[in-house]
């Protein structure tokens, strides 16, 4: 059995996909965006390591959560892609016993290499639905908010489309970082040549996760920026869903 | 007598379905006939009427007053209180659909000495009222208290045990409760057919041989009779006859209440549950819409005011008590839906109109509302109370997909969590024993850690430096063994005085002449208890001793699991405590051959506890409050509430018959981003914690920052409203120690 390095588990997760969810956070990310809520989760090799049997042996006595509101299990992180083959194993248990799928993942190490996809292609015929975030249309922006360009990230989200995997597209509004009209419109023209995007979330920008940086020794790059005004999150749902989704 | 002679007009029974009810007393039979299932969505329901909104304004008005006076409004010194020792009171009498109050005014406690003289006067010297020296002289000198015999009984292994709080909060300095009389036959019968009833059951009491058993039973019958014809005295003083059975809804609610308030006017039981009466009303409303002579508003306007009246419920209690159970709790409980025997929803349109009073008149802690919760109430009704937890907090759920089964499906909550068919089942109320304190005794040898004093038999204490599971677990189990049998012998005393010197002689007429007795003893401190014994399990705990010897705290070296994460390790060892002990409760004697069961359940009194207990193996500090009822300790759930709720949902039912209390506190975004999206999600924790087997959880739904705000500026939050282990409380009127520990506890709010 698959071991995975997993940051923690939160079992009542609301807000990560569809009911109520049993949402894994695994250890381990590329990016380093400036807003992150859970830096702790960067680190790779670190977390505790946990096997598909111990997992699944937990998520079994959510289920009647689950059937309640048409939830399930998401992999979150850090970014659950890096560590696929865990996923692959992960999910084939799941679906033995009909729980919904879910990956969260910012696409942070999405690659053409035909290991890496064919991994991923198992892994995408086993999942319910793709959270996918794009933090930033402009790819020197992205870069600046997250420490990575955003072109694979772009490919990402047109291979998901290819594959027709349902995908949520999020997207985190950071005052000054993120929350540009003009770079929201045309987030939205490039969402509007999907054509698997079930619903387009905005998430604004919250200083919950700030203690995790002070606890980290790090030192926090947005001190002094607030989370966005509501009519602020509002033009930005607006923009984005200016397109008709699906 | 204008009211009788309308009623003689009307054909009280008119409309209704015919069945076994007609024949014998028997409620069931009839709202199983006759009641409305309803299965639409609350889009039907009515706001407040002008007369509504007047009434609430004096009540809050008189609230504030009550307030500012110190927490009561008014105390009777002088008439102690019976059936029938006040003349009528009101609220506004032109605008009241329902009338009716405690003594001769609203808001004006009454006196009741019959459980104690002693607790009658604390209680008015504590709110600076003084009782009239004649009745002091009249119930110290001629007339012996409940309290008195108790302690006339007691031997000093149980006052020492006492003293030490490894049994306390016992119903022995104040009365019992958790007695539901079946309120609604008055309603259905009048108190006529009861009295003729009754007469006929004390025919039919003994061979002839008198035995004390038999001729406690003629006693007793004898006396529900006399209360029954003072019931009838209590309607004459309101200008309702109401020896006949109510013929119009709002004499079925005028008659049901009257019987309710003979009870509050005699009993000032910790718990005055009502039982179940919403769907049985409803029968009452939808007759008399469908004869057109009353509208919807009106339909609600009699169940506000109604509500009104409940909430009016006072009684003086004195700072003992209140440290216990704070906030002015009565408990006035009222368990709404739930599913038939057949597999219909007991859900009708009235099953609404209780929740939307805390539209109407805002959110409070009474009538203590409990919604019988199965996976089988329509969808539309799960969503409607989802809503209304999220808006009020006021709201507790139990699982009737566990109870149908052993109480059929006319059963009420008493209390918090108990359980009991309604007028064919009672409790004695036993409140609990201290089991982390024992686990402190077996460890010291029945040394109390804090009065340094032998309470426990002189048992072997435990002499090595780290504290070995299998030596700690034996002493536990002898020293359980102890408890057990003390415990019970203190409940037998109290329940055989009560009976004796303050029988709830109307609540009890209002039962089936056989009543199965249960014997409610309770336990605290079990995630304190599950944790240290994980501790001593997993992790090794070195004893930090006093001078004497005596182990005073404790050292835990490395990490162990914790109660409340879904882990099986610390799980089991909470599940086998309560089979534990309640299996040496089994062995001994009860009361009147009442049938033993436990609760897990501690109210507010897990801070009390707490403060009475030393330092604990698992690292919770001397003092500090324990988790209240079953829920873990705070703050150390880490996977989340699913995780946190399959722990608890664990504890077997079947062992803690008298119920397993778990209170649930989450912010609203915790729930979801939207308000539908939070509706389904609070609805499917209910449906998967009962499809767990889960028994009881209070949903709270606010935000930490409000309960901070509300301690500093209590004026501006008069009815803010949380549930606390198995009731709802007034948040300004909890003590500021017990505020504190609220906002402690886990609320659950990750994203």
């Amino acid at each position: 059995m698959k071991e995975g390095r997993i940051h923690s588990i939160e079992t009542c997760g609301t807000v990560d996909g569809p009911g109520l969810r049993y949402v894994i956070f695994t250890q381990g990310c590329l990016l380093r965006c400036k807003f992150c809520h859970n830096p702790d989760t960067w680190k790779m090799g670190a977390g505790k390591k946990m096997s598909v049997q111990e997992l699944v042996k937990d998520i079994k006595d959510y289920l009647p959560f689950f059937q309640a509101t048409n939830g399930g299990v998401t992999v979150s992180g850090g970014e659950p892609l890096l560590q696929v083959e865990f996923l692959l194993e992960l999910f084939t248990e799941l679906k033995k016993l009909g729980v919904h799928t879910t990956i969260d993942t910012s696409a942070g190490c999405f690659n053409r290499s035909p290991h890496f996809i064919e991994h991923l292609d198992k892994v995408l015929e086993l999942t319910d639905l793709v959270l996918l975030d794009l933090k930033h249309i402009n790819s020197a922006e992205h870069k600046e908010l997250t420490g990575l360009s955003n072109e694979h990230i772009l490919d990402m989200a047109n291979y998901l489309d290819q594959k027709n995997v349902p995908v949520w597209i999020r997207h985190v509004l950071v005052p000054g970082g993120s929350d540009n009209d003009a770079y929201l419109q045309q987030l939205s023209d490039f969402i509007s040549t999907l054509n698997n995007v079930e619903k387009i979330e905005v998430l604004p920008y919250h200083k919950l996760g700030v203690y995790k940086w002070e606890n980290l020794g790090l030192d926090y790059p947005l001190e002094g920026v607030e989370p966005p005004a509501e009519d602020r999150v509002r033009n930005a749902e607006d923009i984005l869903n200016r397109v008709k989704t699906i | 007598m204008k009211v009788a002679d309308e009623m003689v007009k009307k054909v009280p029974w008119d409309g209704f379905l015919d069945g076994n009810w007609q024949k014998e007393i028997d409620v069931r039979d009839f709202i199983s006939q006759n009641y409305n299932l309803y299965e639409g969505n609350e889009s039907f329901l009515a706001g407040p009427t002008q007369s509504t909104k007047d009434l609430w304004d004096q009540v809050m008005q008189l609230t504030k007053e009550e307030r500012e006076n110190g927490g009561v409004y008014d105390l009777d010194t002088k008439i102690v209180s019976t059936i029938t020792s006040h003349d009528a009171g009101y609220l506004n009498k032109p605008l009241e659909k329902i009338v009716g109050v405690q003594t001769d005014a609203p808001f004006k406690r009454a006196l009741m000495p019959f459980g104690g003289i002693r607790m009658a006067v604390a209680a008015a010297e504590s709110y600076g009222y003084k009782v009239d020296d004649e009745v002091v002289h009249t119930f110290t000198e001629h007339r012996k208290t409940h309290n008195q015999g108790v302690f006339d009984a007691y031997t000093p292994e149980i006052l020492k045990a006492r003293k030490a709080g490894i049994i306390t909060g016992l119903p022995d300095a104040y009365g019992r409760g958790r007695i539901i009389g079946d309120y609604r036959r008055v309603a259905l019968y009048g108190v006529d057919r009861l009295i003729e009833e009754k007469k006929k059951d004390l025919s039919l009491i003994g061979n002839g041989t008198m035995t004390e058993d038999i001729i406690r039973d003629r006693e007793e019958t004898s006396e529900q009779i006399r209360s029954l014809q003072d019931l009838k005295k209590l309607g004459e003083k309101y200008d309702f006859d109401i020896s006949n059975p109510a013929a119009t809804a709002q004499e079925a609610f005028q008659w049901l209440y009257l019987a309710y308030l003979a009870a509050i006017k005699e009993q000032n039981g910790a718990a005055m549950s009502l039982g179940r009466v919403s769907t049985f009303l409803d029968i009452y409303i939808e007759r008399d819409i469908k004869n057109g002579v009353m509208t919807e508003e009106e339909a609600q306007e009699l169940v506000d005011h109604f509500v009104m009246k409940l909430r009016l419920v006072k009684f003086a209690r004195t700072p003992d008590y209140n440290e216990l159970f704070s906030g002015d709790p009565t408990w006035v409980t009222e368990s709404l839906a739930g599913i038939a025997e057949d597999g219909r929803p007991l859900v009708t349109k009235s099953s609404y109109r209780f929740l939307h009073t805390l539209d109407n008149l805002g959110p409070a802690p009474e009538p203590n509302l409990t919604v019988l919760w199965s996976k089988k109430l329509p969808e539309n009704y799960k969503k409607y109370c989802a809503k209304m937890s999220i808006q009020t907090s006021s709201i507790q759920y139990e699982n009737d997909d566990i109870m149908r089964p052993i109480y059929g499906d006319d059963y009420g909550i008493a209390c918090c969590v108990s359980a009991m068919r309604i007028g064919k089942q009672m409790q004695f109320f036993g409140a609990r024993a201290n089991l982390a304190k024992a686990l402190l005794y077996a460890i010291n040898g029945g040394v109390d850690e804090n009065l340094k004093m032998q309470v426990a038999p002189n048992y072997a204490p435990i002499t090595s430096e780290y504290l070995d599971y299998d030596e700690v677990m034996d002493k536990y189990d002898t020293l359980l063994d102890w408890l057990s049998g003390l415990y019970v012998n203190a409940l037998n005393v109290i329940h055989y005085m009560h009976d004796k010197y303050s029988y709830e002689r109307l609540e009890m007429a209002l039962h089936d002449r056989e009543v199965l007795r249960t014997m409610a003893c309770g336990v605290a401190g079990l995630s304190v208890i599950a944790d240290s014994l994980s501790a001593i399990k997993y992790a090794k705990v070195k004893t930090i001793r006093d001078e004497d010897g005596l182990v005073v705290d404790y050292e835990i070296e490395g990490d162990y699991p914790k109660y409340g994460n879904n882990d099986e390790r610390v799980d089991e060892i909470a599940v086998n405590l309560v089979k534990n002990f309640m299996n040496k409760i089994k062995k001994h004697h009860m009361y009147r051959n009442a049938v033993p069961t436990q609760s897990i359940l501690t109210i507010t009194s897990n801070v009390v506890y707490g403060k009475k207990t030393g330092n604990t193996p698992d690292g919770r500090k001397a003092g500090e409050p324990f988790a209240p009822g079953a829920n873990p300790l705070h703050g150390r759930d880490k996977n989340g509430s699913l995780a946190s709720l399959s722990s608890v949902a664990k504890l077997p039912y079947k062992y803690a018959m008298d119920g397993i209390s778990n209170t649930f506190s989450i912010v609203p975004k915790a729930l979801g981003k939207d308000e539908d999206t939070r509706k389904t999600n609070l609805a499917g924790i209910l449906d998967g914690y009962a499809a767990k087997q889960g028994h009881h959880l209070n949903i709270n739904v606010f935000d930490r920052e409000t309960l901070l705000d509300a301690m500093d500026h209590p004026e501006e939050y008069p009815q803010l409203t949380i549930r606390v282990s198995g009731y709802a409380v007034n948040f300004i009127k909890l003590t500021r120690e017990q505020q504190i520990d609220v906002i402690n506890r886990t609320f659950h709010e990750s994203l």
